[in-house]
């Protein structure tokens, strides 16, 4: 029987060695989509977050109960039922940010990351390990929006979650505050992940 | 015998594992519980939720009444400011439209209106508050509540800068949207690259305009009773 990965090899798989976004290339939708500044994307990130936690603490506890024919329809009904409480949540508290994310917020629903880690991990082991899993996952998808998100929005407006960081004088890039620029930014981080990784296989003595 | 009894009747876990309710069972048992949830948290949250969106409505009435300066010195201020939400009928012949409104009361005095109105904008709904002042002859302010206009361009409709250009037209004639300064005073300056944007909002603004222009009287005023 194939060896499943522990909690702790889970949580930190998430982060880098199997990104959403970096390495399995999940998740795009509001990747490009809400990362135009530092603030839409952390909520998104953490919108996300507590959606796959939950997802996969439910899924994790009702593994054994699953029909294989039957467990997409499980997953998306659970993965429903957490978006809506975030869509309200943000509505009622943070009304504002749930105005600016709009639509986003219940596309969550359709996220593939939740799905592919309900089906990979959450169905197959226990719930520490789908907790781990879904915090690694959530970490490293908030990272790769952030990281997005910071480029974005210094490079298009010159501020940082709305502080102005750069010089007055700074001739703001729309361009990267619109869809094109979320695909340039997307294209040349995804691609210097990629270097550093290959750089790092390489000097381990080796590639895979 | 008693061997043979076991096996006709099936335990509970084996029946359920072989007709088709059992087969769903846990889909179902799941959709049940999950409504449940989502109604709790709609009952707890929805007041909240509509309050959210009455609040940010009634926030921005006074600056569009008397300018942001004027607006704070009077929120500062003792008499009191009045907001009766109402509806109105507005327009003639055979397709009258009912606008929602507010009537600004400040000492007693008529202060001005503000028209909640909504129009298609380039890539959504855009809604709009427009002041206008007690003798309905120019417009006191407006306000994008919401749009979804694209961002770097469209959006900065909601620009102070440029919805200001709105405050002081007279109600008279319809506004026009012009590239650069025309010149002209019923233009609106158009924003670079959102046309489209510009003169969607100066539409939705000129309809209201003509539709109240005359049946803005205290008699078509409907307030609305507000509900604790």
């Amino acid at each position: 029987m194939q060896v499943l990965p522990t909690p702790t090899e889970r949580f930190i798989q998430g982060i880098l060695p199997e990104n959403p976004v970096y390495r399995q290339l999940l998740g795009l939708c509001p990747t490009l989509a809400v990362t135009g500044g530092l603030k839409p994307a952390l909520t998104m990130a953490a919108a996300v977050g507590f959606v796959l936690l939950c997802a996969n603490i439910i899924t994790s506890l009702i593994r054994n109960l699953l029909k294989p024919h039957l467990r997409i329809v499980v997953f998306t009904l659970t993965i429903a039922t957490f978006v809506t409480i975030v869509d309200r949540f943000l509505a009622a508290y943070l009304y504002q940010m749930s105005k600016a994310l709009g639509p986003y917020i219940p596309l969550i629903i359709v996220n593939c990351i939740i799905i592919c880690r309900c089906e990979v991990c959450a169905s197959r082991q226990s719930v520490p390990a789908a907790a781990a899993d879904a915090l690694g996952q959530s970490l490293g998808f908030g990272l790769a929006l952030a990281g997005i998100a910071a480029v974005r929005e210094l490079l298009g407006t010159g501020m940082l979650a709305g502080y102005p960081v750069l010089p007055e004088s700074w001739p703001d890039w729309v361009i990267m505050v619109l869809p094109p620029g979320a695909f340039l930014t997307f294209g040349l981080l995804l691609a210097l992940v990629n270097w550093i990784s290959a750089d790092k296989q390489q000097g381990e003595g080796g590639g895979s | 015998m008693a061997h043979a009894l076991k096996q006709k009747i099936p335990s509970p876990g084996r029946w359920l594992r072989d007709t088709n309710l059992g087969q769903a069972w846990l889909v179902l048992a799941l959709a049940i519980l999950f409504g449940a949830a989502l109604a709790a948290v709609q009952v707890n949250l929805s007041r909240r939720i509509e309050a959210n969106r009455q609040n940010e409505t009634l926030s921005k009435i006074p600056e569009l009444v008397w300018g942001p300066a004027r607006a704070r010195e009077i929120k500062s201020g003792s008499a009191a400011v009045q907001i009766i939400p109402g509806t109105l009928q507005a327009g003639s012949g055979a397709n009258p439209i009912t606008l929602n409104l507010f009537k600004v009361i400040h000492a007693g005095q008529l202060a001005g209106w503000v028209i909640k109105a909504g129009g298609q904008g380039y890539a959504e709904k855009i809604d709009l508050l427009i002041g206008i002042d007690p003798q309905v002859s120019a417009l006191t302010g407006l306000f994008v509540l919401d749009q979804k206009e694209t961002p770097g361009l469209g959006n900065k409709i909601t620009a102070p800068g440029w919805r200001g250009q709105f405050k002081g037209r007279s109600t008279g004639r319809p506004l026009t949207v012009a590239a650069g300064l025309s010149g002209s005073e019923a233009a609106i300056d158009a924003i670079t690259g959102a046309t489209i944007s510009s003169r969607s909002v100066t539409r939705i603004v000129n309809r209201v305009m003509a539709a109240v222009k005359d049946s803005l009287e205290v008699d078509t005023f409907r307030p609305i009773e507000r509900r604790s």
